[in-house]
């Protein structure tokens, strides 16, 4: 889109010289950021290169050691999110922080002065909270319960939240993370509101098509410091994917052909249903060989996640078998998953997969600490487990101050990076990964890609599962589309028509 | 002026062991102001504790008896609170230990040597005290009974029961009406160190057991598991840990613990079974504090144990010396957890307090 000329010449956002340290290590290193009224800024950087805690000093967060931050041309001290939030700035988290029992409008209204009186004033909240949503198009129920809205909505929630709060300033933090394709598109209508509207939006982001598309101006952050800024207008995705990691960043992992071999996962005619109750997987049935990756395409929420939770031991199943190898797989048992030879990679990391207050150490041997390798009559063999918690931490290039460090001090693409090793270790027979690379920089996600093909290439059979249509056109050799939890359609990668895969995802058959 | 939370950014362990003892000296400074309404001078009271507990052999005597039975329970709270099983319940597992105890002795004790009886009497508490520490695990894990509120009330039925007991089926032909069962066999009494109440038998029990128990959750597999259920317990099931086994047997192991300390009250102290407030003195929530104070190590319990038994055998020199209420040590002991769990919220976050000018959001 064109850039905008600003409306006003004093920046709403004046950030000069900002220098955060953590201990030893330096967050943010002379930091200079403006923001003018009226414009959607993309704030570009791997994980770990301070985006978020520079967003965190504006939000008021973290405190910071030098520099001063200037709002309207005024300087001012910004000590916790409440000061944030008077001066005008508003943030969205990637992880919503909604009551989800509670309606819209109580969500919205809570913790401002319309709440703080003894009785709620909810009348005049709604004729406010319908004025706001009339002005800016966003459009959600105010008496709907937040549990009950898809994530998009829950988003328009929180951006409806801020702006009732009066926000000129909008931080987003990886908005689109968790969004559909569809309900990216809205995100974006939305934002170009606000911006018309004289708002000003900061979208902090690593996926360099949507920084095209909906960014007037990008900074770019590296190492804590800003290498890069440009008006979108006059940059490319390749550029700014140099800016970003410093070096050529390869735009398409090699495919590598491979003969494939016997089929090593074959699943038949499963039936799954969802926390609802309602089927989410219907009479499914799939085979992958040794040596191919096979990917599934879909708009999230078409089963996938179900299927991926059946394959992982913990989602129970009405009907249908899966055989992993030739073996019949016990369905619902997570350590017979872990058992069959499946390396799983979920979806929801954190939550799932590891132990965020334990060490890196204690991460790499969660589902293999009972292994006669690790344990012999219950006793844990801690000079095995050193020696392989070294010699992972090297073969996978996990970036931590050791393993006995605490999981939640590695970045995002280094916890992923402790999965991988953790599964992938173990020379599995079929890898399953759910949205590997969701949330993840450009280093970390090349990284992970290569890992895929490389899985392959070793003869195992690769499941990839993601919302990233370029992911999975750019790895699979087969790949299918799943809607409303059935195969939708079929291709060969290599051949695979953008627009055939795009209309089977939207449940269009050929 | 305004205060605001901020999440802490990196924690140490200086500063966990700085927040530990700002916890404990806040804990002093409030319960000073209660022996300041009671018309005692503070500093006296609780130097006069400490004097008490800790200034001579009768007190470090003292200090120690009382210790064994919160090291014995205190280390296997620790563990159950670990995987955050909170076991509220360690007062009716020390009872239905000793009453598991007191049925071997009296009806075994006769027909055999010390040298079998009191292991066996000890393994008779343990598993009474496991079985019924099992229950609210069960209940908790099959039907989704919060143990908080199991274990709490399974307190007051295994006191009943104890109080139904003595003044009933087992009530003593030798105790003249009194509601005692009668004593245990001379071969169930445990010897002690000379001019003290210390048994040399419980003492080490008390200290091994801690010791493996901290042995246990850092170093076995089992520790690991409690540790991963405690941290995250969708990781853990995802994992596939076996929650209702690890579960089971480390209530099994924490009720068990609390029930050794019963038999070892009984062995020891009572020689035998009678109301359940005399055979305790609320151990088995003093235990709660002393697993706390250990953070959560039961290997620490030792300390953190002897450190409660002072201000225990302490409490009771200043209610006479003073003539401070009875509920002193309870308050005292109040104070200090409301305090150190108070503290570890300065473990995950910071407070910064700015004077002058407010603004308002």
């Amino acid at each position: 889109m064109p850039a905008k000329t600003p409306v006003n010449d004093t920046p709403v956002i004046e950030m000069r010289g900002i220098t955060k340290r953590f201990l030893d290590n330096v967050a943010n290193d002379q930091i200079d950021f403006t923001l003018r009224a009226g414009e959607i800024c993309a704030l570009l950087g791997e994980n770990g290169a301070g985006k978020t805690t520079l967003m965190n000093i504006l939000f008021g967060y973290y405190s910071f050691d030098e520099g001063s931050i200037a709002i309207r041309g005024e300087e001012v001290a910004l000590a916790s999110p409440k000061d944030a939030i008077a001066n005008g700035i508003g943030m969205i988290h990637q992880h919503f922080t909604l009551v989800p029992t509670q309606t819209v409008l109580e969500n919205i209204v809570i913790g401002t002065k319309d709440e703080k009186r003894f009785f709620l004033n909810l009348k005049g909240a709604h004729k406010k909270l319908l004025d706001i949503q009339e002005q800016f198009g966003l459009h959600v129920d105010p008496d709907a319960r937040v549990w009950t809205l898809s994530i998009g909505q829950q988003q328009k929630v929180e951006i409806l939240k801020a702006l009732y709060r009066n926000s000129s300033v909008l931080i987003m933090d990886e908005p689109t993370a968790v969004l559909a394709p569809q309900e990216t598109v809205d995100l974006f209508k939305t934002l170009r509101v606000l911006a018309e509207q004289g708002r000003s939006v900061i979208f902090i982001s690593h996926k360099l098509h949507e920084v095209m598309e909906i960014s007037d101006r990008v900074v770019v952050l590296r190492n804590g410091r800003v290498v890069n800024q440009k008006r979108t207008a006059d940059t490319d995705v390749k550029e700014l994917a140099n800016m970003m990691v410093g070096r050529e960043v390869l735009e398409r992992i090699e495919r590598k052909a491979v003969e494939p071999g016997e089929p090593v996962l074959e699943i038949s005619d499963l039936t799954v249903l969802n926390d609802k109750g309602l089927e989410a997987v219907k009479k499914f049935s799939l085979t992958v060989r040794r040596g191919e990756i096979l990917g599934i395409a879909g708009v999230s929420g078409n089963g996938q996640t179900e299927l991926c939770e059946v394959l992982f031991g913990v989602r129970n199943v009405e009907t249908g078998t899966v055989r992993i190898g030739g073996e019949p797989l016990r369905l619902g048992h997570p350590l017979s998953s872990v058992r069959s030879g499946l390396a799983r990679i979920p979806e929801d990391r954190i939550y799932m997969g590891l132990l965020m207050d334990m060490t890196v150490e204690d991460n790499l041997q969660l589902e293999n600490h009972w292994t006669e390798r690790f344990a012999k009559n219950g006793l844990r063999r801690f000079d095995e487990i050193a020696a392989n918690s070294q010699t992972l931490i090297t073969d996978y290039s996990i970036k931590t101050d050791g393993k006995d460090a605490p999981a939640k001090s590695l970045s995002g693409g280094n916890l992923q990076k402790v999965i991988l090793a953790r599964e992938l270790s173990s020379e599995p027979e079929v890898v399953l990964a759910s949205q590997p690379t969701r949330g993840l920089d450009v280093g970390a996600t090349e990284y992970i890609r290569q890992r895929m093909v490389e899985e392959k290439v070793r003869g195992a059979g690769v499941v990839l599962v993601s919302d990233d249509l370029d992911e999975v056109m750019g790895l699979s050799d087969r790949i299918i589309v799943m809607y409303e939890g059935e195969i939708m359609g079929e291709v060969v990668g290599s051949g695979a028509d953008r627009e055939q895969i795009g209309l089977w995802m939207t449940g269009v058959g050929s | 002026m305004q205060i605001d939370l901020l999440p802490r950014e990196r924690s140490t362990a200086t500063l966990n062991l700085l927040i530990l003892l700002g916890s404990l000296l806040a804990g002093l400074l409030a319960i000073s102001v209660v022996f300041a309404l009671n018309g005692v001078n503070p500093a006296l009271a609780i130097f006069s504790i400490f004097k008490g507990s800790f200034g001579s052999w009768y007190g470090i005597k003292e200090t120690i008896t009382k210790a064994i039975p919160l090291i014995l329970i205190g280390s296997g709270l620790a563990l159950a609170y670990k995987a955050k099983f909170w076991n509220i319940g360690a007062e009716s597992q020390l009872l239905v230990g000793a009453i598991f105890s007191t049925w071997v002795g009296l009806n075994w004790g006769p027909h055999l040597p010390a040298i079998v009886l009191v292991p066996l009497m000890f393994l008779a508490a343990f598993i009474g005290g496991a079985l019924w520490g099992m229950v609210p695990a069960v209940l908790k894990i099959r039907f989704g009974i919060n143990e908080v509120i199991s274990t709490l009330m399974l307190n007051y039925i295994a006191a009943e029961f104890v109080k139904f007991l003595v003044v009933g089926p087992w009530k003593g032909a030798s105790k003249g009406g009194y509601p005692y069962t009668d004593d245990l066999p001379a071969a169930a009494i445990l010897n002690q160190f000379p001019y003290s109440r210390i048994s040399p038998v419980l003492l080490i029990l008390a200290v091994t057991g801690a010791l493996i128990l901290g042995w246990l959750v850092y170093r076995s597999r089992f520790g690991y598991e409690i540790r991963v259920i405690g941290e995250n317990t969708y990781a853990a099931k995802y994992s596939g840990i076996n929650f209702f086994r690890t579960l089971v047997v480390l209530m099994a192991i924490s009720g068990g613990m609390a029930g050794l300390a019963g038999a070892g009250e009984l062995m020891s102290i009572h020689h035998y079974l009678s109301y359940p407030d005399s055979l305790s003195a609320g151990y088995g929530f003093t235990a709660i504090i002393v697993a706390w104070l250990a953070r959560l190590n039961p290997a620490y319990t030792i300390v953190s144990g002897l450190f409660f038994a002072g201000i225990v055998v302490g409490g009771d020199a200043i209610q006479i010396s003073m003539g401070m209420p009875a509920a002193t040590v309870d308050i005292f002991n109040g104070m200090i957890l409301v305090f150190l769990i108070m503290g570890d919220f300065f473990i995950s976050h910071r407070v910064r307090i700015r004077l002058g000018r407010t603004v308002d959001a």
